[in-house]
């Protein structure tokens, strides 16, 4: 099998990472090297295997809907890139 | 008392307790050390004069029931600390400041320790050698340009120069083990589900575990006790009895039985590293062990499956980095197009590189061609394993295939690099404990490790195993202190 530059294009955008073409290059090529390596996995018959989706064998634990950190969201705005008071700060989505 | 730094937690903690050294005095010590030891790049962010500070207010009111009273310690700047910034290695989160703090660490200052600092780690703990950290890559206290392995190589970099007197990191394929080994070092990875994964920066949610890395084995079974604990903020927490891991600590290992996997046999493996698994294997013997054969069919299988759901997760993970709600934001033309140039920006090469094979793995039409294919390996990986614990206690392995490499050797050449991890990784699919341990060196007197591999939840187990060989083996880490001026 081998990735293709447009398939390299298609996954950069399902990725929302913008690559220009010498970067999908070297992408193609790393990305065709650890696939054929990967491929190592078709050796394989898997018909009659149950995936393994979680080692944790636990059943999750319920608890109470309670509000454990208040009052904290001047600290969270802190971190936000663009400075508003009050909001997160996005470029114009409606026209 | 000039030789502060090179003495073990444990000494640190009778010291203390014992009023013959200060909090203050031991934390200057490191700061010092520290200091003077930069060109290493250990440290992403210094917390110094704030560590002065609560070490002085620990001296002014200690409290010596404390496990680790006073001690200062850094840790890999993957866990999240309350009000001291958070990188994860990474250009994404270089302005990141948490407004909270991870339960493992929350633990650790529950018991007395003090922060110096956030080591130094490959970007989002993705790397085996510490050269895909945006902030640098980290120098080996062993030799100069060698790399300190990977991801957490600023936390063994920073151990093994006796710049922290222990410290904790990440492992998702080996990221404790690997770099424990080439820095003549102690890593445990613990039972995956031991150590709560709240408040540190994602990776493989299915894969990552926090655990200790030390100078001795003894260190490391007392921070173990004090990191793993039953937590409700991780939903994959696992509510299990924890031993009182140092308490319990005995070199009796009389009759327990060694597995020894014949496929960890690898084409290509160095001598030295077949003589040193030989030597590991005359050691647990002397100790009292039996040693039995065992099979891991599929242990050719796990890299090739490790590099479909971890790379899987990371893609789902990262997806967070947005550029919106905190870290570091590119300007775009409208919202798609700042997306696509943060992440492009914001993320390095090999986090990229990650983040496309599982957004493709994932992908409409090759889901199951890739993921669930790989889900299903995975079992049967972990169903290796669950035959082979009906026969034996636990496993020895070498931890690495080779000793610590120069940098830049490998970074051209991902598959090579992936390749480093092939003795630890099938740990992490199934989910199970194992330490590092230093047992020797290669020809360029570079440190080499072993690996004791147990069943789920027995931690004790290999502690008690690891703690017996290493009176047996001795080793003595040679560091000459070449970094400083």
């Amino acid at each position: 099998m081998t990735i293709d530059l447009k398939t390299i294009k298609h996954i950069s955008k399902l990725s929302r990472i913008s690559i220009d073409d010498e970067k999908a290059k070297k992408l193609a090529g790393d990305m065709n090297s650890i696939f054929d390596f990967i491929e190592k996995l078709n050796e394989l018959n898997t018909d009659n295997v149950e995936p393994l989706t979680s080692v944790a064998e636990t059943t999750l634990k319920l608890r109470a809907d309670e509000v454990k950190s208040k009052d904290i969201r001047d600290q969270i705005l802190k971190n936000s890139p663009e400075e508003n008071k009050d909001f997160f700060v996005v470029p114009r989505v409606v026209e | 008392m000039s030789d502060i730094i090179s003495l073990t937690l444990v000494d640190l903690v009778k010291n203390i307790k014992d009023k013959k050294i200060s909090s203050e005095e031991t934390t200057k010590a490191f700061i010092d050390r520290g200091e003077k030891s930069r060109n290493l790049n250990t440290y992403i962010t210094e917390d110094f004069s704030n560590a002065l500070l609560k070490a002085k207010a620990f001296d002014q009111k200690p409290n010596f029931n404390l496990k680790l009273p006073g001690i200062p310690m850094a840790v890999k700047d993957l866990f999240c600390t309350n009000g001291v910034k958070t990188t994860a290695g990474s250009k994404i989160l270089n302005n990141f400041i948490p407004p909270y703090e991870s339960t493992v660490t929350q633990n650790i200052w529950n018991e007395g320790a003090i922060l110096l600092g956030k080591l130094n780690c490959d970007e989002f703990a993705m790397g085996s050698s510490n050269e895909t950290s945006f902030f640098g890559n980290v120098q080996s206290p062993i030799d100069k340009d060698l790399v300190p392995g990977g991801s957490s190589g600023g936390s063994a970099s920073a151990l093994a120069a006796n710049i922290t007197p222990i410290t904790i990191g990440t492992d998702t394929g080996g990221s404790i083990r690997q770099p424990a080994s080439f820095t003549g070092t102690v890593g445990l990875k613990p039972t995956y589900g031991s150590c709560s994964r709240y408040g540190i920066v994602a990776f493989a949610s299915s894969l990552d575990q926090a655990g200790p890395m030390s100078k001795n084995v003894k260190d490391c079974a007392l921070l173990q006790e004090i990191i793993s604990t039953y937590d409700d903020k991780d939903s994959t927490s696992i509510d299990f009895k924890r031993n009182a891991y140092s308490k319990e600590l005995t070199n009796n290992i009389k009759g327990k039985k060694i597995g020894i996997p014949n496929e960890y046999r690898v084409d290509g493996m160095p001598k030295e590293i077949e003589d040193l698994w030989s030597k590991g294997i005359e050691y647990a013997k002397d100790c009292g062990a039996k040693i039995v054969e065992i099979s891991l069919p599929h242990t050719n299988y796990a890299l090739p499956t490790y590099y479909i759901v971890a790379p899987a997760e990371a893609s789902s993970n990262l997806a967070r980095y947005d550029g919106v709600k905190y870290g570091f934001r590119s300007k775009g033309e409208n919202l798609i197009d700042m997306y696509e140039k943060t992440r492009s920006e914001g993320f390095g090469e090999e986090v990229q590189r990650r983040i496309m094979i599982g957004t493709y793995v994932l992908s409409s039409g090759y889901y199951d061609a890739y993921y669930l294919k790989a889900q299903k390996v995975r079992k049967l990986i972990k169903n290796d394993f669950d035959e082979a614990y009906k026969k034996v206690d636990a496993i020895i392995t070498p931890s690495t295939p080779s000793a610590a490499f120069k940098i830049g050797e490998k970074t051209n050449d991902p598959v090579s690099m992936y390749l480093n991890d092939i003795f630890t990784v099938p740990v992490n699919l199934a989910g199970l404990p194992a330490i590092s341990i230093p047992a020797g060196v290669d020809a360029k007197g570079y440190p080499l490790g072993l690996q004791i591999i147990g069943k789920a939840f027995d931690e004790q187990n290999i502690l008690n195993i690891a703690y017996a060989m290493e009176e047996k083996i001795e080793f003595k880490n040679k560091i000459t202190d070449w970094w400083i001026k």
